[in-house]
């Protein structure tokens, strides 16, 4: 027994130094993806036809005057200069300050981030869980009914503009049923009734235990939230489906259905454990996909995000607000990367 | 001899656009506690036979049979709930590559508890140890450690020994092994046949080993069904391989080189189209 756990012991000591250049070379791929982030960014509000200086102090100033502000905004030095200080700025959390807004871009974006972090998450929620099960029996029950029913609604989702579902849904549950609230988060009479801690309304209330407010924050994104659900949903049912029938296909299936399995259990603790590595990709990008802010959904639905955000900054010339939120976005979907590559690690036996 | 398995004009069908492809076209055979060599080249159905056995013919394929009776079952009339009893706990079946039958995210201890849970009403610790012990039945050192190992971390020879353990575990009275070593080196083969051949012959259980190798058959089997174009052309004891009489087990013998009548050229098998069409030779006992 002694000798027994001496072997793994012994074995796991041994690679510590890969993990730490594995660790290493993720850190050093982040830092030059990062950077190549900051650079692009830097670049269009550079090439952009805006002069950030008139932006500022608008079209009727002296000279004078905008030679001091072009000085100021350090417009003068060395491009390289600027892109360091530029750096240098977001590293500290520095993103400038918004000329719609006059706030620093980051209290801007710590704002309005939360709406598109609760919508996206809920969406991917829903993608996820119906999505999965819908691609898995589609899979199983190959050319029935079920199949065509999953090939049915991702096409819709693939085809249908967002735009146009989400205004008939207004229509529809809003407008003529009235079963959900209308565009915006929240009602106006609930409107700073509980105090922000997450800045995620469902959260929030919660935490406050004012189950009105909850129910409100609810009957408000449940709309939205949905739409977007029904978009990952149609992307991650398809993709579910493709890999569990290359998965159904293989010999080691075969072996289980030998053993006397449960086709259930063929399914779900076989095939399905084996998809689990690759779904994790597809969720992540389309978890991603939903953290950029869909700028249609925010739009119709009045919906204080950040996509509504930086199209409203772009529209307004304001840059700062524009690359400040360009940068964040970059920023998760960066992480998530990592993070599905960490759980690759957690999940697949091989990559360990 | 009781027979364990018995089956009468079995057919395999696959129906495609331009009709129906038989793969297995009427063959009887049957199975007691001994070891049924089936030999025939690629396409021959052999495959398919072991399959049908245990009723696992991807769809659209179709299985009949005038009898089909393993045991006291009538496999014909057995529900899939029936045939999932049987599957594993009465009539159990290894592949050729290990590499891609094991499961690449369990562990090996799981996939071979999972076997026996199955089947059997125990404990987890129980059947873990009964696993344990299986695995050093199939020769595996140290099988504490293995069993938390995964399939990509044992070599090909250890994961068929594996699939053996995993598949005699609950006790079956048939074996399937269709092209046990094909994937293995040379080297590992004779040690992998000679495992199951010990367990299968120490259990008295019956076996039927698929193989294209005439020569590994002849040597490891009792009885041997030479397979043509989905049907039965000989049957010979296998001592008497010798004295085989049909042109096409002739013409596989020949085309085998041997080291100690070496040949300049090997025989061609001369393919004569009567065989396909001549009447499948039964190998009931």
């Amino acid at each position: 027994m002694a000798d027994l756990s001496q072997t793994p012991g012994g074995q796991r000591r041994l690679p510590v130094p890969r993990w730490l250049k594995k660790t290493a070379g993720t850190v050093l791929t982040v830092a030059v993806t990062l950077l190549g982030l900051l650079f692009v960014t830097f670049m269009i509000g550079r090439v952009m036809p805006i002069d950030p200086v008139l932006a500022v102090i608008g079209e009727r100033a002296t000279q004078a005057q905008y030679n001091e502000v072009f000085r100021e905004l350090g417009l003068d030095k060395p491009l390289i200069a600027q892109f360091a200080i530029y750096v240098n700025d977001v590293l500290h959390g520095d993103f400038g300050t918004s000329i719609r807004t006059g706030q620093q871009v980051s209290e801007d974006i710590a704002r309005v981030f939360p709406a598109t972090l609760e919508l996206a998450t809920l969406g991917t929620l829903i993608g996820v869980f119906i999505g999965v099960p819908l691609g898995v029996l589609a899979a199983v029950f190959r050319g029935r009914w079920i199949d065509q029913l999953a090939r049915l609604v991702g096409l819709v989702g693939y085809s249908m503009p967002i735009f146009w579902l989400g205004l008939v849904g207004l229509l529809i549950f809003y407008g003529i049923l009235g079963w959900v609230a209308g565009p915006g988060r929240l009602g106006v009479f609930y409107q700073g009734l509980v105090p922000t801690r997450t800045g995620l309304l469902l959260v929030d209330s919660l935490i406050a235990g004012d189950w009105t407010v909850f129910k409100d924050a609810f009957s408000h994104i449940i709309l939205p939230a949905s739409l977007l659900g029904y978009f990952s949903l149609a992307y991650i049912s398809r993709m579910t489906r493709s890999f569990m029938l290359e998965q159904l296909n293989s010999e080691y299936i075969t072996t289980a259905r030998v053993k006397g399995l449960s086709e259930w259990t063929v399914i779900w603790r076989h095939a399905f454990r084996n998809i689990r590595i690759q779904l994790i990709t597809v969720i992540a990008l389309a978890y991603a996909n939903l953290l950029e802010g869909s700028v249609l959904t925010e739009i119709i639905f009045a919906w204080p995000g950040i996509g509504q955000y930086i199209t409203t900054s772009l529209l307004a010339n304001d840059m700062n607000s524009v690359l400040g939120g360009t940068v964040v976005i970059g920023t998760i979907f960066v992480a998530l990367n990592i993070f599905s590559d960490l759980l690759y690690r957690f999940f697949d036996p091989r990559a360990k | 001899m009781t027979s364990l398995l018995d089956v009468e004009n079995l057919r395999v069908t696959f129906p495609t656009r331009s009709g129906s492809f038989e793969a297995v076209r009427g063959i009887s055979f049957s199975l007691g506690r001994e070891r049924l060599g089936i030999v025939g080249e690629s396409g021959s159905g052999k495959s398919m036979t072991g399959r049908a056995i245990l009723k696992l013919i991807r769809k659209p394929g179709i299985v009949t049979a005038d009898r089909m009776q393993m045991g006291g079952t009538d496999l014909l009339t057995a529900s899939e709930r029936e045939m999932r009893r049987i599957r594993g706990r009465h009539a159990s079946m290894i592949m050729q590559d290990p590499k891609f039958s094991l499961n690449p995210v369990m562990t090996v201890g799981s996939q071979i508890t999972e076997a026996l849970l199955t089947h059997e009403k125990l404990s987890r610790a129980e059947a873990r140890k009964r696993a344990v012990a299986m695995l050093d039945a199939v020769a595996i050192r140290d099988p504490e450690r293995v069993m938390s190992l995964y399939p990509h971390e044992v070599s090909g020879g250890m994961g068929q020994r594996i699939m053996i353990a995993m598949m005699l575990i609950p006790n079956p009275e048939i074996l399937i092994a269709d092209e046990p070593t094909s994937a293995l080196d040379v080297s590992v083969q004779l040690q992998v046949l000679e495992i199951m051949d010990k367990l299968v012959t120490d259990r008295g259980m019956g076996l039927i080993f698929i193989s294209h190798d005439l020569n590994l058959v002849s040597n490891f089997c009792d009885r041997i069904l030479i397979m043509y174009a989905g049907r039965i052309v000989e049957v010979c004891q296998a001592g008497k391989l010798h004295e085989a009489k049909h042109p096409y087990t002739i013409g596989l013998l020949n085309s085998v080189p041997d080291l100690e009548h070496p040949r300049p050229r090997l025989d061609a098998l001369q393919r004569d189209p009567a065989w396909r069409e001549a009447p499948s030779v039964s190998a009931l006992t």
